[in-house]
């Protein structure tokens, strides 16, 4: 059995159009159905407003599916968990706390039982990890777009989630910072065996980081057009990659699919 | 150092230099708008003059010549009248020479106090409020119109009722004071809970926060911005409302200096008053917002 199941989610609202009879509906997506299994890195493409992160919403419990459901470790879920950490796009660190006492929130309501030394001692570890050891004690105001984002995936991996949800996680990051956070992020979940689903736009970032892709074609309607497998054999370095002849034939595919809305 | 470094250095003061050139402006034409002529006998004829000093219109200074008696000039005083008011009124500020002849400093404390414990009363009340009706939409639609009708009635318009009910006046301007501290501070508190962003709770709800730890870790610090510029508000208006409820409730404080001093007709000490008010409600508010300082984020 699959570690997560997306099962036949569809998302459906109330038509918004000026001239909507009583019941016109506005099919988001419909039908998307696929598995992440544990330890994967899996990565969701598609246009904006295709309705990616309206999925990572309901894969998170913000938001509820209209049919179907997801089931993570044999489960169903519905409301938000610890079990089911996210990483923002606009990283939603609570400003009145500083680094440390943002990811330390997750930490302490992740493992209850722990006392004040062994919550610290796990929070540092994790702020090392993503190179905040300096900023522990400053608060978001006074950190970088990207050292925020920092924050955002040390608290989601420190609570040790069975899966991680990125929507979108570096997108309001500057390009030369983002190539460092994508290698920290790899590092992160190379070393501590997590699963990761994540939600992009940027397909050189999914090439780079994932197992596979999961093409969305475009709303309304939107549907998960295709599952790439991505078989470039890890480490995977960037400078590296452009290289190998199967990123630039995996690229050139997606990027057809993004332009012309068809899997070839 | 050169005169440019020092210019420099100083532009930091630039404003306030400007301050006080502005006062100094101020003063003067005070002063200007306010000389009387000084008496000139000249126009006068014996009797008009023994007539005058028997009224007490006149009297002689100190090289026998006659001068306006500065006890009875008509005229709003100077502001070298307003000063010896003022020293005279603060050499002794904790006297007592009479039930209603507190010192200066007495009449503070006893404004201080009523005022303090209106606002202190009128801050739980609406803190507590504001964040029950901020969190329920329900709650909040529900008790709108209510104090929509409530908030723009003047704390003073209160007052016969509570005269009436409560009959204590002391009671009465602690009251008054309560009830124009309660409105802004209940809105803005109900407006920062209510306008919690979205992301916070999210969070929230992720890492399964207890109701308890949610309120306490993430909605108060997260309104308390709003909670405190509600507070600043009804702060200023909570000052503004005790002046005229010790006025006409008799009580002694700084409020009723002034109409003490009105009705002796004592115009610089009516002006020493005002002034007395001002300064201790400046201080107060630059308190007030040291305070808030410490619980303002910023969120870029």
């Amino acid at each position: 059995m699959s570690y997560l199941a997306v099962d036949h989610v569809t998302k459906i609202y109330p038509s918004l159009e000026p001239d909507a009879k009583k019941g016109d509906e506005f099919v988001v997506f419909e039908n998307i159905n696929f598995t992440v299994e544990k330890g994967e890195f899996v990565s969701m493409i598609g246009h904006s407003g295709c309705g990616k992160s309206t999925l990572l919403n309901i894969m998170a419990g913000f938001d509820q599916a209209t049919t179907g459901g997801i089931i993570l470790d044999g489960k169903e879920t519905s409301k938000p968990s610890l079990d089911r950490m996210v990483v923002f796009q606009n990283f939603a660190l609570m400003p009145w706390k500083t680094a440390y006492e943002n990811v330390a929130l997750a930490v302490r309501q992740s493992h209850p039982q722990w006392n004040r030394a062994e919550i610290k001692e796990w929070t540092m570890k994790y702020l090392q990890m993503m190179n905040l050891e300096s900023a522990a004690n400053r608060r978001p105001s006074m950190l970088s777009g990207g050292m925020r984002q920092r924050v955002g995936l040390a608290r989601a991996f420190a609570a040790e989630p069975k899966i991680l949800l990125l929507d979108e996680p570096f997108a309001q990051i500057d390009a030369l910072t983002r190539g460092s956070i994508q290698e920290e992020l790899l590092r992160m979940w190379e070393a501590t065996n997590s699963t990761v689903f994540m939600v992009t736009h940027d397909v050189d970032e999914a090439i780079l980081l994932s197992n596979r892709i999961a093409m969305m074609s475009s709303g309304p309607h939107a549907e998960l057009a295709e599952m790439v497998n991505i078989d470039i054999p890890r480490p995977r370095v960037r400078s590296e990659l452009i290289d190998d002849p199967k990123y630039m034939q995996i690229r050139n595919h997606i990027i057809k699919f993004l332009v012309s809305g068809e899997t070839v | 150092m050169t005169l440019a470094k020092i210019i420099s250095k100083g532009s930091k003061y630039k404003p306030y230099l400007l301050s006080l050139v502005i006062l100094g402006v101020l003063l003067l034409a005070w002063s200007a708008s306010t000389r009387e002529p000084a008496f000139d006998p000249a126009g006068y004829s014996e009797d008009d003059l023994m007539m005058q000093e028997m009224n007490g219109d006149i009297v002689r200074d100190e090289s026998g010549e006659y001068i306006n008696n500065p006890d009875k000039l008509s005229a709003v005083p100077g502001p070298g009248r307003v000063f010896d008011k003022a020293v005279d009124e603060l050499r002794h500020p904790f006297a007592k020479t009479g039930t209603n002849d507190h010192g200066i400093g007495w009449l503070v404390m006893y404004t201080l106090q009523r005022f303090l414990v209106g606002f202190l009363l009128a801050t739980v009340v609406a803190v507590i409020l504001g964040m029950v009706i901020g969190m329920s939409k329900t709650l909040l639609m529900a008790l709108n119109p209510f104090i929509q009708l409530l908030k723009p009635v003047s704390p003073l318009a209160w007052m016969p009722l509570l005269l009436y009910t409560v009959k204590d006046p002391y009671m009465t301007s602690v009251l008054v004071v309560f009830m124009a501290s309660l409105w802004p501070t209940m809105a803005n508190t109900a407006f920062g809970v209510s306008n919690i962003k979205k992301d916070y709770l999210r969070v929230s709800e992720m890492v399964e926060l207890g109701w308890f730890r949610r309120f306490y870790s993430v909605i108060l610090p997260a309104s308390a911005p709003a909670v405190f510029a509600g507070l600043r508000i009804s702060f200023g208006s909570a000052l503004v409302a005790v002046v005229p409820a010790e006025m006409l409730l008799g009580e002694l404080g700084v409020g009723y200096l002034s109409w003490i001093e009105w009705n002796n007709l004592d115009i610089a000490g009516v002006i020493f008053a005002i002034m007395v008010v001002g300064f201790v409600g400046f201080l107060l508010d630059y308190g007030l917002s040291k305070i808030a300082e410490r619980f303002t984020y910023t969120e870029s």
